[in-house]
C-alpha cells in the first residue's frame, strides 16, 4: 500500500520524527554542566499537572521579511541557543543539540538565589520548537519558539503556556517572578533580533487562560527546585570527602 | 500569517453534546477556526464535546498548547472535552503531554457518545 503524499489541504506535512519519545521519567546523559541529579527521574509536567493560575505568554519581534527565512532563523536559534540569555544565566544545551527528546539543563539566577533545574525537547522542526518542564521546575509548561512569515515581517516569537507547580512557585510569581520572567524572554528575544542585525524592542501579550488554583496539586511543593537547589548547596560540603576519595581511586 | 490547512464541520447528535470532526493540520493558525467551531458545538445545554480526529494529519507542539485553552475553556462552561479517531502516533502525544489526564480518548465515536451521555 502505497503512503500518501497529499491531504485535501495540500502536501501532507509529518510530524512524527518532531516529537520526543514517549518517556515517563527523565535521563540525563552527556551533558556538561548543572546539577543533573536534580532533574534525573523526575517526570515531565505541562500546564495541566500545575497548581496556580494559567498564563499564555507571548513575547514577538518582527524583523524585515526579506533578511531572514524563518526556517533559517530557527536553526540558527536551536544552534546558537544559550547564546541568546540573560547573563547570569547558563542553558547546557545536550551534545547533539536541540532535538527532540534531548534533556537539557538549566542554571538559572533568581534574586539572590541559584536555581537548579531542566527541560527536555518536547517538539522540533524547521518552524518550531518546544521545550517541557519537569517536576520541580518554577512551574509547568511548555515554551514554544517559532518563526513565521507574512506579507512584510518575519515574526519572531517565544509563547509560554505556563502555571505555577507549587504555592511558593506562585508566590514566587506574584512577588517578582512574572516580571522578571517577561524580563527574561524580552531581553532573549532582542538578542535574536541583534544576532540578525536588527535593534527591535518585543512586544509582549500576557492573558490568563484559567483563574483557578488548584489545590489538588499543592503537594508538588516536595519538588521545588528552589528547596532543592539550596538544600544541594548546603549539603555540598558533605559530599567533597566521597568526590575527593573517588577522583584518588581513580 | 501563514494560511490554516484545517477543515471542521460540527454535528449536534442531541441537545446535550457536540461534536467537532477535525480534518488537517492543528497548529496554532487554526485558534479562530477552532474557537468558533467550539463555540457552535458548545451552545444552550450542551455538557460534552467530543473531536474527532480521524482526519488529522498533522499536530504540532502549538497545536497541542491549543487543545490546552479549548479545553479550560469547556471546563470553565462545565462542559467535558472527549476525544475519540486518535491513531497510535497522537495517542502517545497526548500520553507524551499528559493531555490524555484531561481529555479522555475513546475509541470510536458510538463509545465517546455513550461516555458523554453517562
Amino acid at each position: 500500500m502505497e503512503t500518501p503524499t497529499e491531504s485535501p489541504h495540500g502536501p501532507l506535512r509529518q510530524d512524527t520524527t518532531s516529537w520526543a519519545p514517549l518517556t515517563q521519567t527523565l535521563q540525563v546523559t552527556g551533558n556538561s554542566g548543572g546539577v543533573p541529579e536534580l532533574v534525573a527521574g523526575r517526570r515531565l509536567v505541562g500546564p495541566l499537572q500545575g497548581f496556580g493560575k494559567m498564563w499564555q505568554k507571548t513575547y514577538r519581534i518582527r524583523l524585515p521579511a526579506q533578511s531572514i527565512e524563518p526556517s533559517e532563523l530557527i536553526k540558527v536559534w536551536k544552534e546558537e541557543f544559550p547564546t541568546f540569555w540573560p547573563e547570569g544565566n547558563r542553558f547546557y544545551a545536550p551534545l547533539v543539540g536541540i532535538s527532540p527528546g534531548e534533556v537539557a539543563l538549566i542554571s538559572l539566577q533568581a534574586g539572590p538565589m541559584k536555581l537548579s533545574t531542566g527541560v527536555m525537547v518536547l517538539y522540533a522542526d524547521h518552524e518550531s520548537f518546544t521545550l517541557m518542564t519537569p517536576q520541580g521546575h518554577m512551574f509547568a509548561g511548555w515554551i514554544t519558539f517559532s518563526a513565521f512569515e507574512d506579507t512584510e515581517h518575519c515574526t519572531v516569537q517565544t509563547q509560554v503556556l505556563m502555571r505555577a507547580q507549587d504555592p511558593l512557585g506562585e508566590v514566587g510569581l506574584i512577588m517578582g517572578g512574572h516580571k522578571a520572567e517577561d524580563r527574561f524572554w524580552a531581553s532573549t528575544l532582542r538578542a535574536v533580533g541583534k544576532r540578525f542585525g536588527h535593534e527591535v524592542e518585543p512586544e509582549t501579550t500576557i492573558v490568563c487562560v484559567d483563574p483557578r488554583r488548584r489545590w489538588s496539586e499543592a503537594r508538588n511543593v516536595w519538588h521545588n527546585a528552589g528547596i532543592r537547589s539550596t538544600l544541594h548547596m548546603m549539603t555540598a560540603p558533605l559530599r567533597w570527602p566521597g568526590k575527593m576519595m573517588r577522583r584518588n581511586d581513580s | 500569517m501563514p494560511e490554516t490547512r484545517i477543515s471542521l464541520n460540527v454535528r449536534k447528535p442531541g441537545p446535550a453534546v457536540g461534536i467537532i470532526d477535525i480534518e488537517g493540520e492543528v497548529t496554532a493558525f487554526c485558534e479562530p477556526l477552532l474557537m468558533d467551531a467550539y463555540t457552535e458545538a458548545g451552545d444552550g445545554a450542551t455538557k460534552a464535546i467530543i473531536l474527532n480526529f480521524a482526519g488529522l494529519d498533522y499536530m504540532n507542539s502549538s497545536g497541542i498548547g491549543l487543545l490546552v485553552t479549548l479545553l479550560i475553556r469547556a471546563q470553565r462552561q462545565g462542559q467535558r472535552l472527549l476525544a475519540y479517531g486518535l491513531n497510535a502516533h497522537y495517542q502517545q502525544i497526548f500520553e507524551l503531554t499528559r493531555l490524555n489526564e484531561a481529555i479522555v480518548i475513546y475509541e470510536d465515536e458510538p463509545a465517546s457518545l455513550a461516555a458523554a451521555s453517562s
